[in-house]
């Protein structure tokens, strides 16, 4: 197996994207990694594209095999990989592996999905076709409400409280502030959300206990990578990141099928994977992006994956230590709450923010100072499919 | 050319008179605190800068929102529509919303049209409230008439206060399904919906009324229709 690097990365700014269509976007990210990337004429061996639900919502399928032609990069293989929120890691995963195997040299992975151009029910009930088809979609289950039910029980056994959440989301936006790529720019206040009087109107319950600042915003916006040989990169480049561990695990498709619902089976196994592989621990950790399409699961994800105790994350939160300049600074790209959740982009999303900051681009508000070690955590479905990856600055 | 005041006398609708709105300060999401206010008539001038760049906005209706509020206002300034009123959202002078209504009758209030220049700030939704709040608190009238141009306008009102629909009414814009807001309705929905403190901090007040402050168009054209927050 060789040793695989990042050599480029590419990011649109998030937002609502009226004016692009979805292949405008994956292309746009896609020319933002080759560039990064200085690949120049140079063409790519594969190309993995991350979608979740261009079938359903643009009524396109077969997107990859669009994209390399779009891009004049033919006749590389091209890959479209659907695996729900966590599309955008396995894509990385499946370009990692190809590279690592020796089949291709030259790899891009791209993610991207367009879902403002529906509304935002329309948007929900096309997530919600993740869940199971016979348990849960019929009965009017949706990831919110999921999330909202997750969350009580969560409040139930470790005491978590509406402060804690509101810490998350108040620091995620400020840090999506900061973030150029960011769809929401927008800084919150305690007590805009949660001390005045007024907060009831301004962040209203969306799935009792979550409220509207507790939820990643829907969006459009496409991310993309370039990944090589450790081996091959050249000395005149930017600054390679290694792949240094991924790991990815998989638990009940329902809820209530879990022994405990509050346990993340699959958060925990991906991450220890990942950790082992990459032979550290997640104390070695300098920044992480944790897939917060929740303000809870930011809460439950640092715990599950290691950096806290369980039942300390929330404590974490409010005490800052998940800040930038804390512990283990997380989310300070703004997450999903900010920079929000174009499903398919995500977990490439979480990766270009990682290379940002390993390679200390970021400006000094949002830089983690001498960042060596970078880790992202993609979720799919609710926990039941999850991937993580220790990303290493190569000095 | 000079007003036939003799003439204006006949086309001029007859006016009922209306109860003033209170101004109430309103803390957002982001900490900064907006006044809600009742403009008069002499402010439409203003208000109709604020309103003209919408009209080539088509991003979420806006261009019929804000074709129809320029015409009612404009009807309002010129003496053409019968008992209106507007009541605007300021940041620190900045109009950041508007909405207007006007009395059909003493008893039946019409909602006629929210503009939130600002978006993502829940702006539109307190400016609404105002107006519902302004119709059964201070008009005192016993229902309001609703309809909606916009996906997002049939969200916030009729799902938000849970609308009665009307099967035997077209609301007068265009002529839509109207729904309907009862007393009832209302004061169920208010502890949710309906905030402010009053009266108005002195010094936030004066501000407000010193100036209405319009950004400039490829801002408004901005907050409204970018990419970002919305």
């Amino acid at each position: 197996m060789r040793d695989v690097a990042i050599i480029g990365a590419g990011i649109i700014p998030f937002g609502r994207r009226d004016e692009d269509t979805l292949m405008d976007m994956l292309a746009y990210a896609s020319l933002n990694a080759l560039d990064d990337a200085g690949m120049g004429d140079k063409g790519v061996d594969a190309v993995y594209v991350a979608n979740m639900g261009a079938g359903i919502l643009q009524h396109q399928t077969a997107v990859a095999s669009a994209l390399v032609d779009r891009l004049g990069l033919l006749p590389a293989a091209a890959e479209s990989i659907e695996n729900g929120p966590a599309s955008g890691a396995s894509a990385l995963k499946n370009g990692f592996l190809a590279v690592a195997s020796g089949f291709y040299d030259y790899v891009m992975v791209v993610g991207g999905e367009k879902m403002r151009e529906v509304t935002g029910w329309r948007a929900t009930d096309f997530v919600a076709t993740m869940t199971h088809p016979e348990a849960e979609y019929p009965y009017g289950v949706t990831l919110p409400g999921m999330a909202g039910m997750f969350t009580r029980l969560y409040m139930e056994k470790y005491g978590i409280t509406q402060e804690h959440l509101v810490a998350v989301a108040i620091k995620n936006q400020e840090m999506g502030a900061l973030n150029p790529y960011a769809h929401v720019e927008m800084v919150i206040t305690k007590e805009g959300i949660m001390d005045s009087p007024h907060a009831v109107v301004n962040n209203p319950m969306g799935a009792d206990p979550l409220h509207l600042y507790d939820m990643c915003p829907v969006t459009d916006g496409a991310a993309a990578l370039v990944i090589c040989p450790l081996e091959m990169v050249k000395d005149k480049g930017k600054t390679p990141i290694h792949i240094a561990g991924f790991g990815q695990a998989t638990d009940t498709h329902t809820l209530q099928e879990r022994d405990d619902p509050t346990d993340l089976k699959a958060v925990t196994l991906a991450s220890k994977q990942a950790f082992d592989r990459a032979k550290i621990k997640p104390s070695d950790i300098d920044v992480a992006e944790l897939h917060d399409a929740f303000t809870i699961l930011e809460i439950a994800e640092s715990e599950h994956a290691g950096f806290f105790k369980k039942g300390e994350g929330g404590k974490a939160a409010l005490e800052g230590k998940t800040r930038l300049g804390g512990k283990i600074p997380i989310n300070t790209s703004g997450g999903l709450k900010a920079r929000g959740h174009p499903v398919g982009a995500t977990g490439v999303a979480q990766v270009v923010d990682i290379v940002y900051q390993l390679r200390h681009e970021l400006n000094k508000d949002r830089q983690v100072k001498n960042a060596k070690y970078g880790f992202t955590l993609n979720f799919g479905g609710f926990g039941n499919n999850v991937l993580a990856f220790v990303f290493r600055r190569v000095q | 050319m000079a007003l036939d005041m003799e003439l204006e006398a006949v086309l001029r609708p007859p006016e009922i008179e209306m109860a003033p709105y209170p101004a109430k300060i309103v803390t957002l999401a982001n900490g900064m605190r907006m006044v809600v206010r009742e403009v008069q008539r002499d402010d439409v001038p203003v208000l109709l800068n604020a309103v003209r760049p919408t009209l080539k906005i088509e991003r979420d209706y806006y261009d019929i929102v804000g074709a129809r509020l320029y015409a009612e206002l404009l009807g309002w300034y010129r003496y053409r529509v019968r008992n209106e009123y507007c009541i605007v959202g300021q940041i620190d002078g900045l109009l950041v919303g508007i909405v207007n209504g006007r009395m059909m009758n003493a008893d039946i209030g019409i909602s006629l049209h929210t503009l939130a220049i600002d978006r993502g700030l829940r702006i539109g939704s307190h400016l609404f409230a105002s107006k519902m709040e302004h119709h059964i608190e201070y008009l005192n009238q016993k229902e309001v008439w609703i309809t909606a141009e916009s996906p997002i306008g049939f969200r916030r009102w009729m799902i938000e206060y849970g609308l009665e629909e009307q099967t035997n009414v077209q609301h007068e814009l265009g002529g839509a399904t109207s729904y309907l807001l009862t007393r009832d309705l209302y004061f169920a929905s208010k502890p949710r919906l309906v905030v402010g403190d009053r009266p108005v901090p002195e010094d936030f007040m004066s501000v407000a009324e010193h100036e209405i402050i319009v950004a400039d168009e490829d801002t408004i054209n901005e907050k409204i229709a970018g990419t970002k927050g919305r």
